[in-house]
């Protein structure tokens, strides 16, 4: 943290967006985490995302349980709609305020503790579900506000600050997410904006129930030599699968690729993601080749990174309830409310 | 790029926009701090130390630091660095005198004469006197000042002021020659001086020589003179429709000098257009702001008269045409126009003049038949005869007069000490951690939002009445410590060591002016441009650091960098840390120190 609030004054050349916003109007209150917090970082991802796609910050809404990464949503987009759940509930109040206001975007932002431990019942109904949301895990593999537990996404063997080894098996969110029907599945890392800032746009974008797990190193209880969440770590077994570019609806497309590059999917509300191809084998659009590719890496210690899985054409929990269009927080009680004739319509075709 | 070498004082010393700019490298952040820190004794000190003339500047100066101020890159306006000096002049103890070097207790034996009393001549005076020279000061005139006295309006500068800073050098016991003009630098040399200095500013007014002029010589006045007139109280009144010609600040003094003195419609006629013009802005806003019209472009063509009496001026209209690339002031072709005044005061430039330097004597003269002068040591083609202020490259301002004393005496102490003059003794550099505690620096780290605050000024009605009212009257100490606040610290350095660095962003992402970059290494003109906000004031320069994990380099763009620390404190591993550089110019008497000694290396870096 630091004890003075970032100064209004920017640089001179700062760029504004359609809705003349700058990048610095995205931005949340000073962050009170300690000192070179990945999670700030992505923070900071998430202000840059939602400042390229032209988001009006009222028609976003944050969601958070508890935790370090929880804090977080105070530190973005300070005009949005926000709501501090209860440790580990913070999927449920997320899908109630869905399901009454269908029209605002809806971002969770968590933790491995908040989704992987309390939460783990709550973040597999959400995504099984199929609620239209963005579901940040800010995934550190340990619990650092308590002073630096094992979490459960700790790989098994890992060391902690004081040299205990984590002996039980870890739980892979994406992989979780990906068995649990998520339509939108990526992963990946505090330390690589350029990868992680179109994930988070995609996501925004994506009608369903997209998730990214971002490793977030904890420099105070989880950045030292055998932890598997340290910066050097990540760095070094970070492996790519793809490049994303996301292409906001009505943005004029350029094409300046060289064909078969890039394979171009096009989402519910018209966004374009652009995917360029790092590992040749790799399909996004394949659930099940890409539980077999991350189990394999993951058994030789590799951290797949990009998108991993997307279903361009998803149906929302809202779909299937077959919801009227208008949200229902908007429906007056004319429309709630049957007159005495509709009763005695049905009444009198029982009769 | 290759990585910057933050050993060479240079690299830091940029950073501080105003001190690299100021001709005499004065040390402004420290002096601003301490007058937000109410310490204006020890303020002045600093500036005493390296502009000599703190209380004349404070009100005077062309202030160079101002343009070059970050603050003005950052909002709109520089921090009033200026008349911040001031408000240390008018705040500090009368006791400052005791914490000034005495009179030298042993003389070293010898004599070196300074020709003029102007800023020039009593900066090398000052600077030789404390070290146990004999420094004798001749002038023509009978109180020592030189253009600081003559020239300078006293709504501008009060003469007690002027006593008071020439008294701080005269208490040093030079031998003062006043009333004596030197005639011939031949038998001046003749005295055996042991070193002669040069500061006789530029002493002679520009004159047109119009047709019709001297018919009616007595209401055409050469403004210079004439200012120096009125400072000497040999005149006291002007007609009531004055005419200035010329666009520079001697016509500003001019022009608000004939408003004082019975000018009731005082106009300012320029050649050039109004941005032009060479007067500082702020001059020119000061003139027009005592209900003073400016007209550009007419370029003065003939008086008129009557009887003997001037009763006006022609002029031809003037536009800019563009010639061969280069923009050309022609006459436009529309009708002349005609102005009717009572008198004129022509400010329309100043020159040098060396009547009584014989061209025998074996001094090298250059084209415009002026002495070739060394631009670093001063020296001039006879060993031990140095230039200063004006006298050496022509018509400047106070602060370069005063730059050019301390280089002088700089020169003049080696060649007597049978040292090498082309062997400048270097800077001395301190640069020091500011850090206090986790989040705490020893300096207020917040920048002030305030905008530039105005100086309050006399009521024009009260100002106009009297010549010796000075107008301004200074910001009071609240005030000071406002505009002081604006000051964003730019000697605090932003010290990067790479090998702690763990490449994590959050400085990148703290960062409210996005200087920051972690980047592939390239070539300049490419990282300019992919740097997080591009990089295109190419006057600032880049702070590349190479050596991290990943292979990148770290690329801070100083252009509009806060100093806000929020850098270092966000830092987890303490890469960055802000560190107070403290540069000062090394003056005569020094000159046996180690030269050019390198910069102590910064706390952290390896």
């Amino acid at each position: 943290m630091t004890y003075i609030a970032k100064p209004p004054l920017h640089h001179p050349s700062l760029e504004k967006n359609a809705l003349g916003f700058t990048r610095r109007d995205y931005e949340g209150r000073i962050s009170t985490l300690c000192a070179g917090c990945g999670h700030d970082s992505i923070s900071a991802a998430i202000i840059q995302a939602c400042f390229e796609i032209d988001l009006a910050p009222h028609r976003l809404a944050k969601f958070s349980g508890i935790g370090c990464s929880s804090k977080t949503p105070d530190y973005f987009v300070s005009p949005a709609h926000g709501f501090n759940a209860v440790h580990g509930r913070m999927p449920s109040v997320l899908t109630g305020a869905n399901i009454a206001s269908k029209d605002l975007i809806y971002l969770g932002v968590s933790g491995d503790g908040d989704s992987a431990s309390i939460g783990l019942g709550q973040f597999a109904h959400a995504v099984r579900r199929g609620v239209n949301m963005t579901y940040i895990v800010e995934n550190n593999g340990v619990y650092g506000l308590t002073k630096g537990q094992f979490s459960a996404t700790s790989d098994k063997g890992s060391k902690a600050k004081k040299g205990a080894e984590n002996k039980d098996s870890p739980i892979d969110l994406v992989m979780l997410a990906l068995q649990l029907g998520a339509t939108y599945v990526g992963r990946s890392f505090s330390g690589d904006k350029t990868q992680l800032v179109p994930l988070i746009k995609g996501a925004l974008h994506h009608k369903g129930a997209a998730i990214i797990d971002v490793l977030s190193p904890c420099v105070a209880f989880n950045n030292h030599v055998g932890s598997t969440k340290s910066f050097d770590y990540v760095r070094e077994h970070n492996e790519a699968v793809n490049r994303l570019d996301v292409i906001s609806p009505r943005a004029p497309i350029r094409a300046e690729y060289a064909p078969g590059e890039l394979k171009e999917v096009v989402q519910h509300d018209g966004s374009t993601l652009r995917l360029r191809k790092i590992e040749e084998e790799y399909d996004p659009s394949d659930r099940n080749a890409a539980l077999g590719y991350l189990a394999r890496k993951a058994t030789e210690g590799e951290i797949v990174t990009g998108l991993l899985y997307v279903d361009p054409a998803a149906h929302d929990l809202h779909d299937s309830l077959n919801t009227v269009d208008t949200p229902l927080n908007k429906l007056r009680d004319v429309d709630l409310i049957p007159p005495v004739s509709a009763l005695e319509k049905i009444n009198s075709g029982l009769r | 790029m290759k990585p910057t070498d933050i050993r060479n004082p240079d690299y830091f010393h940029k950073v501080v926009d105003c001190q690299w700019a100021c001709p005499a490298h004065t040390p402004v952040p420290e002096y601003i701090r301490l007058i937000a820190a109410k310490r204006y004794t020890d303020a002045y000190l600093i500036n005493w130390k390296s502009n000599v003339f703190p209380g004349i500047l404070g009100r005077t100066c062309d202030r160079p630091c101002e343009p070059a101020c970050r603050r003005g890159r950052v909002e709109e306006e520089p921090v009033a660095i200026c008349r911040l000096k001031r408000v240390a002049a008018d705040n500090k103890e009368d006791s400052v005198a005791a914490l000034m070097p005495a009179p030298a207790a042993k003389k070293n034996g010898k004599r070196v004469a300074c020709i003029g009393a102007g800023p020039a001549s009593l900066t090398v005076a000052r600077d030789l006197l404390a070290i146990g020279y004999e420094v004798h000061i001749f002038d023509g005139d009978a109180k020592a000042g030189g253009m600081v006295r003559t020239q300078i309006p006293r709504f501008r500068l009060p003469e007690s002021v002027i006593d008071e800073e020439v008294g701080y050098i005269t208490r040093l016991e030079p031998v003062l020659h006043l009333g004596e003009r030197v005639d011939s630098l031949k038998a001046f040399l003749a005295q055996g001086w042991d070193a002669v200095f040069v500061g006789t500013g530029a002493p002679r007014g520009r004159d047109l020589k119009l047709p019709g002029q001297a018919e009616c010589a007595a209401n055409i006045h050469i403004g210079i003179d004439w200012l120096s007139n009125v400072s000497f109280e040999h005149i006291h009144t002007i007609g009531k429709r004055v005419i200035v010609l010329g666009g520079g600040n001697t016509a500003m003094d001019c022009c608000r000098t004939s408003r004082r003195l019975g000018g009731e419609d005082v106009k300012v006629i320029v050649r050039s257009g109004f941005d032009e013009m060479k007067a500082s802005p702020w001059e020119k806003e000061d003139a027009m702001h005592e209900g003073i019209p400016i007209l550009n472009f007419l370029n003065p063509r003939e008086f008129t008269h009557e009887n003997g009496k001037l009763t006006g001026v022609w002029f031809t209209k003037m536009h800019w045409v563009e010639e061969g690339g280069k923009k050309k002031l022609v006459p436009s072709g529309e009708p002349d126009v005609h102005y009717e005044c009572d008198d004129v005061l022509m400010a329309v430039g100043q020159e040098n003049a060396f009547p009584w330097i014989e061209r025998d004597l074996g001094m090298t003269f250059d084209k415009w038949d002026m002495p070739v002068v060394d631009q670093v040591t001063m020296q001039s083609s006879i060993a031990n005869v140095f230039f200063g202020g004006d006298a050496a490259f022509g018509p400047k301002n106070i602060i370069w007069a005063v730059a050019h004393g301390h280089e002088a005496a700089v020169s003049i102490d080696l060649l007597l000490t049978g040292e090498d003059v082309k062997q400048r003794p270097g800077p001395g550099v301190t640069i020091a951690s500011t850090k206090m505690g986790i989040h705490e620096w020893a300096y207020d780290n917040d920048p002030s939002l305030d905008h530039r605050f105005r100086v309050p000024q006399v009521e024009p009605e009260v100002a106009l009445r009297n010549v010796k009212v000075e107008v301004e009257k200074g910001f009071d100490p609240l005030l000071g410590f406002k505009e002081a606040r604006r000051c964003l610290n730019c000697d605090v350095q932003t010290v990067f060591a790479a090998d702690l660095c763990i490449e994590c962003d959050a400085c990148v992402d703290i960062c409210p002016m996005d200087c920051i970059t972690f980047t592939e290494n390239g070539e300049e003109t490419a990282l300019r441009e992919h740097l997080k906000a591009p990089a295109l004031n190419l006057t600032q320069d880049l702070y590349i650091a190479d050596g991290l994990k990943t292979g990148r380099i770290m690329a801070k763009d100083e252009d509009v960098c806060l100093h806000c620390g929020l850098c270092a404190e966000r830092c987890p591993t303490g890469a960055w840390d802000m560190q107070q550089f403290y540069l000062e110019m090394t003056h005569a008497g020094c000159s046996s120190a180690p030269k050019a000694k390198p910069a102590p290396q910064p706390v952290g870096a390896k």
